[in-house]
């Protein structure tokens, strides 16, 4: 008797959360999913400019993929980018490790000096800040080069870092990423250490454990979890680097020297047109991506941080 | 004990380095920017303004390129605000409130997506938007804003919702309210914070996102506040560094207001995820 409006409330109950899950379930797919999915299958196409004026693509399989693995200049772009990422995210790690714990030991005043300065640099638009280091290593004008030949470093007057090698513009695009992804690092690896167990400090130091000691057995078990998240975040962020590199590129880094995975993706794709080749080195870009970040949810998974 | 103030004075004398060092790029921004052009142009620079002058400001201010700029950069980000926020609740309560089937997939599904790389996909989304005639068009645009944004946006309006106890939702059903009428007399309220905090981080993303605009904005005519400032950079004569400096303050100020109010939220939820796991 009373069955039906019992079912009819069950079967709401159920349909409930699936509703209220598809307005952004259905927005993710439109904007990520479908091109994502066209993408993938876009890189076993022929797809150039013929392809865009109407003439159905063919299927090409692993070709794409083949010139691009044959390719020197991949190779060589793709050095570049790991090489890139390791050093930038290698470099934000350990400063913000170094400044997190020197916040941690510094008196209150010192400390939220920094906190703000923090704050103030993380608010900082991307292109804003590629603006003014524009203007600071300008070769004439910029400080950069003021302050290093007023160190008495003449070799430095009207220096331009940029187009000079790849080397010292990768040196510059690498300093900007490491001052604006240091905020974030570090502001979170200050939190993590005002978690950590004062009386676990206590009871080593009584023990007779100098600071390194009570660094590696107390406070770094606390804190790897967050270095390891954050650290992942970082290489995630810096392989794929393209804003950065791309604008700097237009004030007077040379494209094909400079070139990393971002940019030489956005030049087959965009400016060349080759639509099934940038396809395909995307795909290659996310299954690095994949590669490097596999373990880490791996480990997301096992510790069940899901529930 | 004296060793330990020794040690104590060297990590402050070290730590105010590494800060005045941090700030003197968003210093050297200001300081350049109340500058006028010769000034800037002269060796050595002044490290304070010597004639201080709004100059630059006007330049910027009365060049209508600015507002067109300002105007489609806004329109971006009410779209995306409006769009991820109310999407996000609905998505975060039901994750939160509901148990399902496929629940654990999805959050999983949301974390993973924030790791696909938005560098990898650009070429296909500007396919896309061309197909449906959306290239040029700031709904477009705003559209991959909302898509990227959102599953960050679930992720942090979900811990909000866990954070309201169902306790108060279950009472007010009891009292006769249906449990819609309960999510939106008693936890919504409680959730402003949290509505606060999401919308400004969605606000933030279109605010300084450069590579999609750059992609589906093509044309002059109607382009984003990053790519103007672009653009008038790239199309000095002579560097008006002056110009390109007040732009980039103008451009910065209204992140740097917005972003006191998020700040604490931003890793308070990464640090006790990552913690106590």
């Amino acid at each position: 008797m009373a069955r039906t409006p019992r079912k009819s409330a069950t079967l709401s109950r159920q349909t409930t959360p699936y509703l209220l899950m598809l307005p952004a379930a259905a927005l993710v797919l439109v904007a990520l999913g479908w091109p994502m999915l066209r993408q993938f299958i876009m890189s076993f196409q022929e797809f150039g400019l013929a392809q865009q004026f109407g003439q159905p693509p063919t299927w090409v399989f692993l070709d794409n993929y083949a010139t691009i693995v044959k390719d020197p200049y991949f190779w060589a772009v793709l050095a570049k980018s790991l090489g890139f990422c390791a050093w930038t995210a290698g470099w934000t790690m350990i400063l913000a490790v170094l400044f997190a714990l020197l916040m941690r030991a510094a008196s209150p005043v010192v400390r939220t000096a920094m906190n703000v300065v923090l704050i103030i640099v993380w608010a900082m638009p991307l292109m804003a800040s590629l603006t003014l280091w524009q203007w600071l290593v300008d070769p004439n004008f910029g400080l950069v080069n003021h302050a290093l030949v007023s160190m008495g470093l003449e070799q430095f007057a009207g220096f331009s870092w940029l187009a000079n090698s790849f080397w010292t513009f990768y040196l510059i695009a690498s300093a900007v990423i490491v001052w604006a992804s240091m905020p974030l690092a570090t502001i979170s690896i200050y939190a993590a250490l005002t978690q950590v167990d004062e009386a676990q400090i206590e009871a080593a130091q009584l023990d007779g454990a100098g600071y390194l000691q009570r660094l590696r057995h107390v406070i770094m078990p606390t804190i790897a979890p967050v270095i390891s998240l954050i650290g992942v975040l970082q290489v995630i962020w810096d392989l794929r680097v393209f804003t950065h590199i791309y604008v700097l590129q237009g004030a007077g880094g040379i494209s094909t020297e400079t070139n990393l995975l971002g940019t030489y993706v956005y030049q087959v794709g965009i400016a060349e047109g080759d639509y099934g080749m940038a396809s395909a080195l995307a795909t290659i870009i996310l299954l690095i991506t994949l590669v490097i970040t596999g373990k880490y949810i791996h480990m997301l998974f096992t510790r069940g941080e899901v529930n | 004990m004296t060793r330990k103030t020794t040690g104590r004075i060297a990590v402050n004398v070290l730590l105010s380095f590494v800060a005045l060092l941090w700030a003197v790029p968003v210093y050297w921004m200001l300081n350049s920017a109340f500058q006028p052009e010769r000034d800037l142009l002269s060796v050595p620079p002044n490290v304070v303004p010597v004639h201080v002058t709004v100059d630059n400001f006007v330049t910027v201010l009365t060049d209508p390129t600015y507002w067109s700029a300002l105007r489609v950069s806004l329109t971006a980000a009410v779209i995306t605000v409006v769009a991820t926020t109310s999407c996000a609740l609905l998505a975060a309560w039901a994750l939160s409130r509901y148990r399902f089937f496929g629940r654990r997939t999805l959050i999983v599904l949301v974390l993973l997506i924030q790791m696909v790389p938005a560098e990898a996909l650009f070429i296909s989304q500007y396919r896309m938007l061309d197909s449906w005639n959306l290239l040029n068009s700031v709904l477009g645009l705003s559209l991959l804003y909302v898509g990227g944004v959102l599953p960050f946006v679930i992720w942090m309006m979900r811990g909000y919702v866990d954070g309201v106890p169902t306790e108060l939702e279950d009472a007010a059903t009891v009292d006769g309210c249906s449990k819609f009428q309960a999510f939106v007399r008693i936890t919504l309220p409680l959730l402003a914070p949290g509505l606060v905090a999401t919308s400004i981080f969605g606000f933030l993303h279109a605010w300084n996102e450069y590579t999609l605009a750059l992609i589906i904005l093509s044309r002059d005519s109607a382009v984003t506040l990053p790519l103007w400032l672009q653009g008038f950079l790239q199309g000095l004569r002579g560097a008006d560094w002056g110009g390109v400096m007040a732009g980039s303050t103008l451009i910065a100020l209204p992140v740097m207001f917005l972003f006191i109010f998020v700040q604490n939220r931003m890793t308070s939820g990464l640090v006790s995820g990552a913690v106590k796991g």
